[in-house]
């Protein structure tokens, strides 16, 4: 692994040649070579010549496709850097094949002020590491009664708001959110989770919580608040996004919204999509906010995420500190993180598995997230960042909790073996990532 | 040398040749297998011999060192371990979380690796999570025992309510139990559900469905909230505590509506059959789940069960400790 500053400027021309390379945007999916000039797509297409470009020559097998973007991330930045801080964050990212990361705002203290967005966006740039997006809060502390500021947030640098970690709660905060967001173009993005009704549960509510004695979180504690925030959407004419939804009803709710032209779009995370309730036991790498769910939730995200109605995969990657997880399972905090697993996951259970094709996926990790946060990524087309991933689809890869970027460890996945993995990553043009697991890779060495 | 065991000293004893446990740990009944369970029945059948002698005591788990981890208030439990561990000859030691270093902020699992830098034998746990016992096993070398964590087990409890129905009814297959009360909240259900579904018997559980675990008829049972139908016919009727302490509101409206739709009464005990024992974990709430009449009446076990629970729990720690010398 080699990991680079990409400087800003003075970058030569590199020139990604042969290779698949899949971008949605376009509705390009085949032997392509992409032309990168200044920190931007320059050209697109077959047999483009070299001239005094370097030339990155992509091995046969490999993918290349717009910088993958995990819309939901938490960096533990200000406040809480022994579980993350931005640059192990931003390095994590790299390696996990993200170009960019959104931030949840429930630092210490909560993002909910231009002060500590441009603090955010400071440390992001002396990382020079993967684009890291500040995601501000709705209301002051997220303690849901009064609203942010959300213009000086935005011209801070949000993309978005949210109160994630937290849900809104009150209804008619939810409302003006929604009516006020819309204004700056940015969405709400909603924690769906009704406080009373996920009481002080640790786990979902179903004979597995019932039988190890862990206070129940219904499905239904989500799926009422996804409905509001449909109904809310639709009367506001705001865009909601559902942060890491997890039961069959959300689903259906969002779906139904979006039959009606509802601005409504949902993410899902990988841990919700593979695992369930049933291999749930006191190890607190298994507890997270929503917690796993019942089989039938986990495949009606499935099939979700096969027939269009999920707009994003994002991880809710939620770094905690070793010291943190290895208490009682109620007193454990909520999260597991994901960014250096998610690729592997995906593509070893979505696009081996024959559920989704490479060009959805892509869709789902780059082009998708891209739109609902109005960034400037997710695709190739000639003027799009120089932000690539370049996949390696038949790597085989073990999960090694120990060999993370990130700080944190917390993962349930450590020794999983899996086919996919994420081969390398250029920022604004230059390789700010090779991963010498991957033998192929090796060809992205910079001289 | 074959090792001599309580168990061969009593009558036909329904274990078998099976003289030792598996697990070095008792943390849940779900670990037990029906042979193990009734090879601890046995030896606790055989260990309330001693506790008739003049001196009660015998000196199987001399010089071992057993540790009561109480993080949860209790009179019942903590008492009968620790005469337990007296009549076996341990050095029993008490920590209560309320004179410990949980009060300075220590975290369980320190607590935990501070004891066992003291190389206890055996360390029986209390504590207010599901699942505490584990955590300490998996960070300790000595043995744990269960003795209650939070909503998820309490396993010899469970042991002495089955030492206790086998006094008067020796075969569980037979037996119709209805364990009725706050479902929700039990760990004393839980173990005791599977143990009697592991033995055959024909398990009934009936609360408020507000207080009804998720998927409870997964576990082999009858689920109901009529009582009545609960009762009907019972061998055996198990009550419940209601744990106003585990609870946060808007389970039922009032004590009195409760005790009206849920609490055993006489007039609804004599839907049982008519040699049916009354059971209850302790302690009791009167005129809650129970009528004073009936915790107190002809039927009631209650006091065997505490009896038996001072036997049972030295055949726990006896098998755990996995001493192989016999008991005189």
């Amino acid at each position: 692994m080699a990991t680079r500053t990409p400087p800003q400027a003075g970058i030569g021309d590199v020139l990604l040649k042969g290779g698949r390379l899949v971008d949605p945007a376009q509705g390009a999916d085949g032997a392509c070579d992409l032309l990168l000039r200044g920190g931007r797509v320059e050209q697109v297409g077959p047999g483009l010549p070299v001239g005094e470009a370097r030339v990155i020559e992509i091995p046969d097998g490999l993918v290349v496709c717009p910088g993958l973007i995990d819309m939901h991330v938490h960096l533990r930045e200000p406040g809480q850097e022994y579980k993350e801080t931005i640059r192990s964050g931003a390095l994590a990212a790299l390696a996990g094949g993200f170009t960019g990361v959104a931030c949840m705002p429930n630092t210490v203290p909560v993002n909910d002020h231009p002060g500590v967005t441009t603090q955010i966006v400071r440390k992001a740039a002396e990382a020079g590491l993967a684009h890291v997006y500040p995601i501000g809060a709705v209301t002051a502390g997220s303690r849901g009664e009064q609203m942010t500021e959300f213009g000086a947030l935005r011209e801070a640098g949000c993309v978005a708001v949210s109160d994630d970690g937290h849900p809104v709660a009150d209804a008619l905060m939810m409302r003006r959110a929604l009516e006020y967001a819309s204004m700056f173009g940015m969405p709400v993005i909603n924690h769906c989770e009704d406080p009373s009704l996920k009481d002080d549960g640790s786990a979902h509510e179903g004979p597995t919580a019932a039988e190890l004695g862990l206070r129940g979180i219904p499905g239904a504690a989500e799926e009422v608040m996804v409905a509001r925030d449909v109904a809310l959407s639709e009367l506001t004419g705001g865009s909601v996004h559902i942060a890491h939804m997890s039961v069959a009803g959300s689903l259906r709710a969002v779906r139904a919204g979006k039959e009606r032209g509802v601005r409504v779009t949902c993410e899902v995370t990988p841990h919700h999509f593979i695992l369930s309730d049933e291999q749930l036991t006191y190890d607190t790498n298994f507890k997270m906010n929503p917690p796993l769910r019942g089989t039938v939730d986990r495949d009606a995200m499935l099939e979700g995420l096969a027939d269009g109605s999920i707009d994003a995969i994002a991880t809710d990657h939620a770094p905690h500190h070793a010291d943190d997880k290895a208490v009682e399972f109620d007193k454990a905090p909520f999260g597991i993180i994901g960014l250096e697993t998610a690729i592997p996951l995906v593509l070893d259970r979505l696009l081996h598995t024959g559920h989704l094709s490479l060009t959805r996926i892509v869709e789902l990790l780059a082009t998708n997230p891209a739109r609902i946060l109005g960034l400037p990524g997710g695709s190739l087309a000639p003027g799009a960042p120089a932000d690539v991933t370049v996949l390696a689809p038949d790597a085989e890869v073990e999960v090694s909790a120990a060999a993370f970027r990130s700080r944190a460890r917390n993962t349930p996945f450590d020794g999983w073996k899996l086919k996919g993995a994420a081969a390398a990553v250029l920022v604004g043009g230059r390789t700010a990532y090779v991963n010498d697991q991957v033998a192929a890779a090796t060809a992205f060495e910079v001289p | 040398m074959t090792p001599r065991t309580p168990a061969d000293t009593g009558p036909a004893a329904a274990s078998g040749q099976l003289s030792r446990l598996r697990s070095p740990h008792l943390l849940s009944a779900a670990d037990l297998t029906p042979e193990e369970v009734l090879l601890i029945l046995d030896t606790a059948g055989a260990m309330r011999e001693v506790g008739t002698r003049p001196i009660k005591k015998v000196p199987a788990l001399r010089g071992k060192t057993v540790v009561n981890l109480f993080f949860e208030p209790s009179t019942r439990t903590r008492t009968s371990f620790e005469i337990a561990e007296k009549r076996l000859s341990a050095d029993a030691l008490n920590i209560a979380a309320s004179g410990s270093s949980v009060v300075k902020g220590e975290t369980l699992a320190d607590t935990a690796r501070n004891l066992e830098a003291m190389a206890p034998d055996i360390i029986v746990i209390r504590h207010q999570a599901s699942g505490a016992c584990h955590l300490l096993a998996d960070i300790c070398s000595s043995r744990i025992v269960n003795a209650g964590d939070g909503m998820h087990e309490h396993p010899t409890q469970a042991l002495l309510d089955l030492l206790t129905i086998r006094d008067h009814k020796p075969d569980f297959a037979r037996l119709k139990v209805a364990i009725i009360g706050d479902l929700l909240h039990s760990r004393v259900m839980r173990s005791n559900v599977r143990l009697l579904t592991m033995l055959g018997a024909d398990v009934w559980v009936c609360g408020p469905p507000t207080m009804m675990p998720a998927g409870i008829e997964l576990q082999g049972v009858t689920a109901t909230s009529s009582i009545d139908a609960a009762v009907e016919g019972a061998d055996v009727v198990m009550m419940l505590r209601i744990q106003l302490e585990r609870m946060s509101g808007h389970f039922f409206p009032s004590l009195r509506e409760y005790h009206e739709l849920f609490g055993l009464s006489a007039a609804r005990l004599a839907r049982a059959r008519p040699d049916v024992i009354v059971m209850h974990p302790g302690p009791l709430n009167r005129g809650v789940e129970i009528a004073s009449e009936v915790a107190d009446g002809p039927y009631s076990v209650i006091l065997e069960q505490v009896s038996n629970g001072v036997a049972l729990r030295m055949a726990v720690l006896y098998l755990i400790a996995g001493v192989s010398e016999g008991v005189d």
